[in-house]
């Protein structure tokens, strides 16, 4: 049921994306969602939707897998584009009642529906190729230059990986409370809203009475491990630059200086 | 009224790279009025099982029939279905969310639409074949011990009177004298309303004293189905999938191999006491 949400999940299998310094995937992430924002004409979409489709291409996750997880997106990007749609001031194009569909707002509305969706795809690459743990692992590694004004990162960070790690919990969770319900007898379809709002009872107050305890687990566990912050913390695994890390930096800058160039300079 | 389980397989993300096939061209059927335990080591499909039973998981392949009809049929109500064959999931006291024990188990009844005055006399029904009193009705579920907890959660399924019982490891984290109690509980449920019961367990110990019959799984597979003495004779075989025979089975081979007469077929501890002092009053010594 809830297991369709693919969204943030990890996919684990064996490609050279996957294999890539995590600090290299946020910084590509960054880079390509700036890169979305700079471009300004087809061209420079079209550069963009070709270096995300080698990317996936790269990282062996299987397209119909990625798109899954957009259906739950679908509806607000539904909403903004109707929005823009109509809510754009320029040239009108088309009068119905008192909403005025223009040329510019076509244009807008277009153009933002091409940038969700590679921005959202490209962001859940990310997510498909790294694992919670290096993600956090990785952010902390860039935010560290910010301790030096007293941001507690490392704390941000570890707050960060707890609450990514506990998204699957707690749909698991959710799932088999669910189906305990439903197992008694519980229906979540039928009914009006206020019916429906109500039946939610059952789910909701195990789920979290479930997640206090994990919680209160938790705690538990990491003081029992002497967990006491960042300071003078060693790692398993520390960060380490490989050669290829070095080659997908140099990928990533070229392709920044050509869909500037691409997309800015380029006429239409 | 039996249930039918006919080639089932269930596969899970069978469309990722990590598709694992849990249960794999299981036969079965559960009539009435049987007391039968499941077995099964850690990840055999038991769990997957028993959620085929009610209809809470479609299954990849295969049938499911219950009283001769396919419960995956267009419109089959499955309300009917899941009041006919109840299932306790693990640790169902996790699933307990009313302000007081009797309102949680009338939960169940409620929903299948009954009147008032039926829905609390089976809920009195449910919370007297477990166990627990009067006192108990009107306290919070969240102030009760664990074991008292989990009867509850088992009288909130037993109130919709289900002809078909499925307990999905009814005794995981309870004291030993917790698992006595809730198993002898459910026999004593099983014979008093005559009933059928599906058992699930990793331990032998726990289901040869009280069941009829024993469904053995392993990596998806029914490996054993049969009566409790044909399956323990296949001692061997059970301890290559990571399961025991009952430790009585163990004393009365070794015994037998020592020279005593015994009966190596005997189960539970009574008939393994009977059979030692059969032999010892004979007189044979090692």
């Amino acid at each position: 049921m809830l297991r369709d949400i693919t969204l943030g999940q990890y996919y684990q299998t064996e490609s050279v994306v996957h294999r890539l310094d995590c600090r290299v995937k946020l910084v590509a992430t960054l880079v390509f969602i700036i890169s979305l924002f700079v471009v300004d004409n087809i061209w420079g979409y079209v550069l963009a939707a070709g270096f995300l489709a080698v990317c996936i291409k790269l990282s062996n996750v299987p397209f119909k897998f990625m798109v899954r997880g957009m259906k739950s997106i679908l509806f607000l990007m539904l909403f903004a584009m109707v929005f823009n749609l109509f809510l754009t001031p320029g040239t009108p194009l088309i009068t119905i009642w008192k909403l005025t569909i223009t040329m510019e707002g076509v244009v807008f509305a277009a153009k933002m529906a091409i940038r969700l969706t590679l921005l959202i795809i490209g962001s859940s690459l990310m997510t498909l190729t790294t694992t919670p743990n290096h993600l956090t692992d990785g952010l902390e590694s860039l935010l560290n230059p910010l301790k030096k004004l007293k941001v507690p990162v490392h704390e941000v960070a570890m707050m960060m990986s707890i609450a990514l790690r506990f998204i699957p919990i707690l749909l698991e969770e959710t799932d088999k409370i669910m189906k305990a319900q439903i197992a008694r007898g519980a229906d979540f379809e039928s009914g009006n809203l206020i019916q429906k709002a109500k039946a939610m009872v059952p789910i909701f107050v195990p789920l979290f009475i479930a997640a206090f305890r994990r919680a209160n687990d938790l705690a538990m566990a990491m003081e029992a491990r002497c967990y006491r912050g960042g300071e003078g913390r060693t790692k398993m695994k520390p960060l380490i630059y490989q050669k290829r890390d070095y080659i997908a930096y140099t990928v990533l800058l070229l392709y920044l200086v050509c869909t500037v160039v691409v997309g800015r300079v380029l006429p239409i | 009224m039996a249930l039918k389980l006919e080639h089932v397989s269930y596969i899970y993300g069978a469309d990722t790279n990590l598709a694992i096939r849990a249960l794999d061209d299981i036969c079965l059927e559960i009539p009435d009025g049987q007391f039968i335990g499941l077995i099964g080591h850690t990840g055999s499909g038991k769990s997957t099982l028993v959620q085929h039973l009610n209809g809470l998981i479609e299954p990849t392949e295969g049938v499911i029939t219950y009283d001769g009809r396919n419960i995956w049929e267009k419109d089959y109500p499955k309300k009917e279905l899941r009041s006919n064959v109840g299932l306790v999931f693990q640790y169902p006291e996790h699933q307990l969310f009313e302000v007081d024990v009797f309102a949680d188990v009338c939960f169940g009844p409620k929903n299948l639409g009954l009147s008032k005055a039926e829905i609390e006399e089976r809920a009195k029904k449910a919370l007297e074949l477990v166990g627990l009193s009067e006192e108990f009705y009107h306290q919070s579920p969240f102030e009760l011990s664990g074991g008292q907890k989990r009867r509850v959660a088992i009288a909130g399924v037993l109130a919709m009177q289900p002809k078909i019982l499925v307990l999905d490891e009814p005794t995981a984290g309870l004291d030993p004298k917790g698992r006595d109690e809730i198993l002898g509980q459910i026999a004593h449920l099983q014979k008093e309303t005559g009933i059928s019961v599906v058992l699930v367990s990793h331990s032998m110990e726990d289901v040869a004293n009280y069941v009829d019959r024993i469904i053995v799984m392993n990596h998806g597979k029914v490996l054993f189905d049969d009566a409790p003495k044909e399956v323990f004779k296949h001692v061997k075989e059970l301890e290559e999938v990571g399961l025991a025979a009952p430790q009585v089975t163990y004393i009365l081979h070794q015994l037998k191999k020592c020279g005593f007469d015994v009966d190596t077929q005997a189960t539970t501890i009574k008939e393994a006491r009977d059979t030692i002092l059969k032999a010892m009053k004979e007189g044979r010594t090692c």
